[in-house]
């Protein structure tokens, strides 16, 4: 158990401007999970891709069964017993299961050079996955499977591998509890088989739960690396962000206002039934539920971005009739989306650019931009939201997580939104940006804005909410106070357990 | 080092193949004497007019994210409508260029409404459209050329003192594109929709309306450089510009714009355009003959992109 099978040493790493590692350590055992934690920008995910050999690293050594190992290309790596699993899945979508684990080893067969052997492709990868106790059909094409499915796939294709460190990037991030559950049971099977996992996540309850050592990183250096069991949770986090964060959610408690926005008999086809609800000035409302439970499609609905079957909404008490993205921000409506890359932000586009698309008439008469008053004001917003960017006219892109939901953000507030959705906010961010937005919410409705949360992090939901609406398959099933709601509640709603309004 | 990094990759890029083109004039001029004069430099200008201000609108379309293979086609149809109602309709000549252009604009926005509402696949939508208006072309011609056409609309192809008249209309073409995608919303728009169609319709951008209005920039295009061929050639034949839109992709491409949306520079399109330009030119003086300078053609198009594409890659692995 206590066999050293990797040893990374003085690992350097400079991007032009950046200095990605500055002499990373990380020290693997046999069989062991180890996690890898740090705040975005740490260079834990670089470190990794070194590992990988999606990188090169500019100077130190890296040890892998006791031999050194000059030079890595991600096929090498792989050869060597190296796999990643990538927090976007590398999975084809329109392939089966068992192609996609097998591919670019398909087994051949005998009599017909070339020709892929069917049956042994698909016993073999039923087999894998057998042992891994899934129920995933190696037949299934992949797209018709759920995110934590995939995931598995992805597992098994990294056992089949005979992968001896299989890193994972993330891997819960997306999950539902159960789910989470299924992997960590998968993650205990595979750690049987001697198989080391590096683990990357910023789930900090996760870690008691799955890990056995964890490596803190911070600005590209190794922190230390310690025994789960003889760690506080506190330490770490002071490891992790190098100060002491007093509270993990900083909610302040306001007198809240009147209805600012009512929400009335919306229906969405299956997706959802009925859905009635008020957020008032100065409230922050959360919407709990399980993935699928409809919370998502409702953020969409009332943004307009999806049709309504019918329902009423009304901003400030005047029924308003929102019929696209451009109707809601109108009505002072903002929507941080769940998928921030994809939906939030144009990441071909700078800082700039991002922060005034959806402003751009107040700053141009007709079709003419005025780029000085541009450049000012969204200078101010980089200012106020402390947005670390090495200018304006940086590309989002090459922003961390954290920063990319301010730039987000940036833009909402500076359509003089008063009511903001925000849909799973702090997924995928470090500890010291999620205390960010959460006091970036604070600030907002401390002026008197109105906040939706929507979260599948209770302890999240529990900790900044004054009020808590549970859905479960497309309706409201609970509004829980602050005072009553605990976790066993939500979720003894959200898994249809009852019905109740308070 | 840190010299290096302090240039963003969009000003590489630009050095890059402003590189490659002056390599190019070197080795013109090295091999053609007739090359490096002012009559010379001045007749590529007017040479490259015609694709370079198809390539302007399909800069504008590739950078939405969508691709216009109807460019040729529209230059044939429009130029026959103009040249028709001028010569045999006895339209004046400057209400025939104005129908002209709106007939253009018209073309490129059904481009736009069927990529836009429809939801085509620009690839498809514009496809047909190139078939569409290639036949019209010959259908309202029969297939004869309109030639002989009126002497004021024939000094649109001539000279302001050495100037060639088509040059200026290609800076003015130029100047003004530019503006329009550096300090207009519909420049911004297009950029946004072609880097992320669904955050700029959740942003609240009225996506649909600036596609249309992206496909019928590039009709104007076609419109306006049809103006200038037709001129040029004093006449208007239903198999003009046949394959132009290749020529115009190939300036885009090589001036750096990316085909996936969402990225890209008119300064770009215009050096691509010279390029193309310089090595037709050049070639013409050495009278190479049409076979080796298409397949110059086809490889200096390869290289361009290739050379691009290598130093991005390894760019982002480093």
């Amino acid at each position: 158990m206590d066999e050293i099978i990797l040893q990374m040493k003085n690992i350097t790493k400079k991007f032009p401007g950046v200095l990605a590692l500055d002499e990373a350590q990380l020290e693997v055992k046999k069989g062991e999970v180890h996690i890898l934690v740090g705040e975005n920008g740490a260079g834990k995910s670089t470190l990794m891709k070194i590992l990988a050999g999606a990188y090169t690293k500019d100077s130190g050594e890296i040890y892998f069964k006791g031999e050194k190992i000059e030079t890595l290309s991600p096929k090498h790596a792989q050869e060597l017993g190296i796999s990643i699993i990538y927090q976007e899945l590398n999975l084809i979508p329109y392939l089966t299961v068992a192609e996609n684990i097998f591919l670019g080893r398909e087994p051949v067969s005998e009599r017909i050079p070339g020709q892929i052997d069917w049956k042994r492709l698909f016993d073999s990868a039923q087999e894998i996955l057998n042992n891994l106790h899934v129920d995933i059909d190696a037949r299934a094409i992949v797209k018709s499977l759920g995110i934590a499915k995939q995931q598995m796939v992805e597992v098994a294709k990294a056992l089949s591998l005979n992968s001896d460190i299989i890193i994972m990037d993330e891997p819960t991030a997306a999950l539902t509890r159960q789910e989470i559950e299924n992997l960590f049971d998968i993650i205990r099977r595979v750690k049987q088989k001697g198989v080391s996992i590096i683990y990357i996540s910023h789930r900090l309850e996760e870690f008691s739960e799955i890990g056995d050592r964890v490596t803190v990183m911070r600005d590209g250096k190794t922190i230390a690396t310690l025994d789960i069991k003889d760690i506080k949770m506190d330490e770490l986090i002071k490891l992790m962000v190098g100060r002491e964060l007093k509270e993990k959610f900083p909610k302040i408690h306001l007198d809240i206002g009147k209805d600012i926005m009512r929400v009335a008999n919306l229906r969405r086809g299956d997706v959802l039934k009925d859905i009635s609800f008020s957020v008032r000035e100065g409230e922050i409302l959360g919407i709990a539920g399980l993935i699928g439970a409809g919370r998502t499609e409702l953020a969409r609905a009332i943004f307009g971005f999806d049709r309504i079957d019918r329902g009423d909404i009304y901003v400030d008490g005047k029924k308003v009739n929102i019929r696209k993205p451009w109707d809601a921000i109108k009505c002072g409506i903002g929507l941080v989306p769940e998928d921030r890359k994809g939906h939030g932000l144009v990441l071909t586009l700078s800082v700039r650019s991002n922060i005034t698309l959806a402003s751009l008439d107040g700053i141009s008469q007709r079709q003419h931009i005025n780029l000085k008053k541009e450049a000012s004001i969204v200078k101010d917003y980089i200012k106020k939201l402390n947005i670390k960017t090495p200018g304006h006219e940086q590309k989002v892109a090459s922003l961390s997580g954290g920063n990319q939901q301010k730039v987000v953000l940036a833009k909402w507030l500076l359509s003089k939104s008063r009511i903001f959705i925000f849909d799973e906010p702090t997924r995928g961010i470090d500890v010291g940006a999620k205390i960010e937005v959460y006091h970036l919410m604070n600030d907002l409705v401390k002026n008197g804005a109105g906040i939706i949360l929507i979260s599948s992090e209770l302890p999240e939901i529990l900790g900044m909410c004054d009020r808590i609406l549970v859905m479960c398959r497309g309706e409201i099933t609970a509004e829980l106070k602050r005072e009553d709601a605990t976790q066993e509640k939500i979720l003894y709603f959200a898994t249809g357990g009852g019905k109740y309004v308070a | 080092m840190l010299l290096k990094a302090g240039f963003s990759r969009g000003t590489m890029s630009d050095i890059g193949i402003i590189a490659a083109l002056v390599v190019l004039c070197i080795i013109m001029a090295i091999l053609s004497p007739t090359f490096l004069t002012v009559t010379n430099l001045l007749n590529i200008l007017q040479q490259i007019s015609i694709i370079s201000i198809i390539a302007v609108g399909m800069t504008f379309v590739i950078i939405l994210g969508g691709i216009d293979l109807s460019v040729g086609s529209l230059v044939a149809l429009t130029g026959l409508v103009m040249a028709g109602l001028m010569k045999n309709e006895g339209v004046s000549v400057w209400l025939s260029i104005i129908i002209g252009l709106l007939c253009g604009c018209l073309l490129g926005l059904i481009n736009g409404f069927n990529v836009a509402q429809i939801k085509l696949p620009p690839f498809i939508a514009t496809l047909g459209m190139m078939s569409l208006a290639r036949g019209a072309a010959f259908t309202i011609s029969g297939g004869q050329p309109i030639y002989t056409l009126p002497k004021p609309f024939l000094e649109i192809s001539g000279k302001i003192g050495i100037v060639p008249i088509p040059a200026i209309i290609m800076i003015l073409v130029f100047l003004i594109a530019g503006y329009v995608l550096k300090y207009t919303k519909l420049g911004r728009y297009t950029y946004a929709i072609g880097g992320n169609e669904t955050a700029s319709i959740l942003s609240g951008i009225n996506v649909k309306l600036y596609k249309m209005i992206v496909y019928t920039i590039s009709g104007l295009c076609c419109a306006i450089s049809s103006v200038l061929l037709t001129a040029k050639l004093d006449s208007a034949v239903p198999v003009a510009a046949d394959g132009y839109e290749l020529d115009a992709i190939a300036a885009v491409v090589i001036g750096g714009t990316s085909m996936m949306g969402g990225e890209g520079k008119l300064l770009g399109t215009f050096i691509g355009a010279l390029i193309i330009g310089v090595v037709n030119n050049g070639l013409n003086l050495l009278t190479v003959p049409q076979g080796p300078q298409r397949m110059v053609k086809g490889a200096i198009i390869i290289i361009a992109v290739a050379i691009d594409v290598i130093r991005k890659t390894r760019q982002s692995e480093k």
